[in-house]
């Protein structure tokens, strides 16, 4: 099945990538290529087996509910590209 | 220097000894490696950095840079992390300080561990030592190439589909992907979190078998992990009475395989027949033929997860713009490279409305019949066998153009990485002059099985691993 230019924009907005003409060219093949290849899995009647999420048989692992203390706001700012005030600094959301 | 050190063929056991019984101080021993950093990694390119103070009581440890070391940068091979320095230890890197390691550097990676070839890497492809024109494997090849190349006596490096493994039989090296679940990734650059495992890299089956029991065990820091029940045993047997062996006839069956990798893999396998194993088929039908498309949806969905934390905000690369989502998405467009942006785009896809059920939910369930036929192999047999890689090293650039066939690499590691369960791979001879590895699969928390067979089949080979150019 193969993937058209116009899903691939659509996608690269979901997932917040800027890509360029040339980026959404070539990736328009190769995800059509990869699509193809991955699509195999559809062959498949699966409508009794569950899914599995991962391999390990764990539900809710708690944790004991004790204080600790947590990072310092200096070291949680110190990889910051902008801070201010103790605050992440971003442009305008709006 | 009262004793002389031999990087390429000191083991870490060896090197433990030298240590103990105060013939080399571990600011000697560092010394000595980075000495042989100095003198080789121009070629090798095996460490993206290195640490100049040896800061411990015991021997030396190379890291892959997707492990979060405090103070020491971090980037997982990307630009979107270049200059980031962890605040924090993880808890393998807290574990090796504890046990005394001194932390050598940061290992290659292909960017954010998606590869398998380290050609991936922002920071430029690292080398294979036995020959410098092919590749280490991916995409722990940095840490492979360091072992191989006697620039550490043994390290740590993670494994999504293969990533231990592959480079390991690429370069030589015994490589061991633990059972999901046994060793903690806190702190460690998330890939594809119902896949990733942290696991030893290592010259010999006692090595990675005494670093897998610094490091695993429950860390309340990451809820997946568990408490191993049974202690690791330092393997001693050289022979293998009693143990069953299962060859995976659709495994062996696959034209990819290269003849010489493929005699090597007989050879071994009549070996342990030698040895007193018994050796018989088994069938995981699916397994092979649906692994790879299975664990091609199931991780670019999980990465494309992971990777949405990567928007210029908290860390790393920040590209301005007068907007807040045009900041984050100039800076993702300018701090991925080539492989992560087309795994985002792929699992974004897989995971959007209307594709999910088709691609991501139909990949869950062809994962469960992969788990069945693996659980049904090991009610007949101990261990699994089958060639780690499909091929010996290739040569950069082989397979650079071609995502499909570069995925192509991880054909045999993968569809026990989808089960959960334990990889070993260790030398089991050579084929054009490269070494060939054989990968054992356990059940679930079988490593001590694993340390058995391929320590006797190692003892029993008897393989020269220093690369040949190197002797």
């Amino acid at each position: 099945m193969a993937i058209t230019r116009d899903q691939v924009v659509h996608v690269a907005r979901l997932a917040r990538l800027d890509l360029s003409e040339e980026e959404l060219a070539r990736l328009t093949g190769e995800l059509g290529a990869i699509l193809d290849a991955v699509s195999k899995v559809s062959e498949l009647d699966l409508a009794d087996v569950p899914p599995t999420s991962h391999p390990l048989d764990l539900a809710n692992v708690w944790d004991e509910d004790v204080p600790h203390d947590a990072l310092p706001l200096d070291d949680v700012l110190r990889n910051a590209p902008s801070a201010e005030s103790g605050m992440f600094k971003v442009p305008p959301t709006v | 220097m009262s004793a002389v050190v031999d990087t390429l063929r000191l083991t870490a056991e060896d090197a433990l000894g030298l240590v103990d019984r105060g013939e080399v101080s571990p600011a000697e021993l560092h010394a000595a490696y980075l000495q042989a950093i100095d003198e080789h990694d121009g070629e090798l390119h095996a460490y993206l950095r290195t640490v100049e103070e040896a800061e411990g009581t015991s021997i030396p440890i190379a890291l892959k840079d997707v492990i979060s070391t405090k103070g020491v940068e971090t980037t997982a091979g990307s630009r979107i992390l270049s200059g980031y320095v962890p605040v924090f230890d993880s808890t393998v890197a807290a574990r090796c300080k504890e046990a005394g390691l001194t932390l050598l550097g940061k290992t290659n990676t292909d960017e954010f561990a998606m590869g398998s070839s380290t050609e991936n890497s922002a920071f430029g492809p690292s080398r294979n030592p036995w020959d410098p024109t092919r590749v280490p494997g991916g995409s722990g090849g940095g840490t492979a190439a360091a072992v191989s190349g006697g620039l550490a006596p043994w390290g740590l490096g993670s494994d999504t589909g293969g990533s231990i493994k592959q480079p390991s039989a690429l370069c030589g090296n015994v490589g061991l992907r633990p059972t999901y679940g046994t060793v903690s990734r806190y702190g460690i650059v998330a890939f594809a979190s119902s896949l990733d495992q942290v696991g030893p890299v290592a010259k010999t089956v006692r090595d990675v078998a005494l670093l897998y029991g610094m490091v695993s065990g429950r860390d309340p820091a990451d809820s997946t992990t568990v408490e191993v029940d049974e202690p690791v045993r330092l393997p001693t047997d050289e022979r293998l009475d009693g143990l069953r062996i299962g060859v995976p006839r659709q495994a062996v069956a696959l034209e990819a395989i290269e003849p010489g990798v493929r005699e090597a893999f007989e050879a071994t396998i009549g070996l342990a027949e030698e040895l007193g194993a018994d050796v018989g088929e088994c069938d995981l039908p699916l397994s092979f033929d649906y692994g790879m498309p299975c664990y091609y949806l199931i991780a670019p969905a999980e990465a494309s997860s992971n990777l949405a934390r990567y928007d210029g905000v908290r860390y790393g690369l920040r590209e301005d713009a007068e907007t807040y989502r045009g900041m984050v998405e100039r800076t993702r467009d300018a701090g991925f490279g080539d492989e992560p942006k087309r795994r985002i785009m792929l699992g974004t896809y897989a995971l959007s409305a209307g594709y999910y059920d088709a691609y991501y939910g139909q990949a869950q369930r062809v994962r469960t019949l992969i788990v069945r036929e693996h659980a049904a192999a090991f009610e007949t047999f101990d261990v699994l066998a089958t060639p780690t890689s499909p091929t010996v090293a290739f040569a950069l650039g082989d397979k650079a153009a071609d995502p499909l066939a570069m995925y192509a690499c991880d054909l045999l590691t993968i569809p026990s990485c989808l089960a959960g369960l334990p990889g070993l791979s260790v030398p089991c001879g050579f084929s054009e002059g490269l070494p060939v590895g054989l990968q054992l699969i356990g059940p679930q928390f079988g490593e001590n099985v694993l340390f058995r067979a391929g320590h006797a089949l190692e003892r029993a080979l008897d393989l020269d691993l220093v690369p040949e150019r190197l002797r």
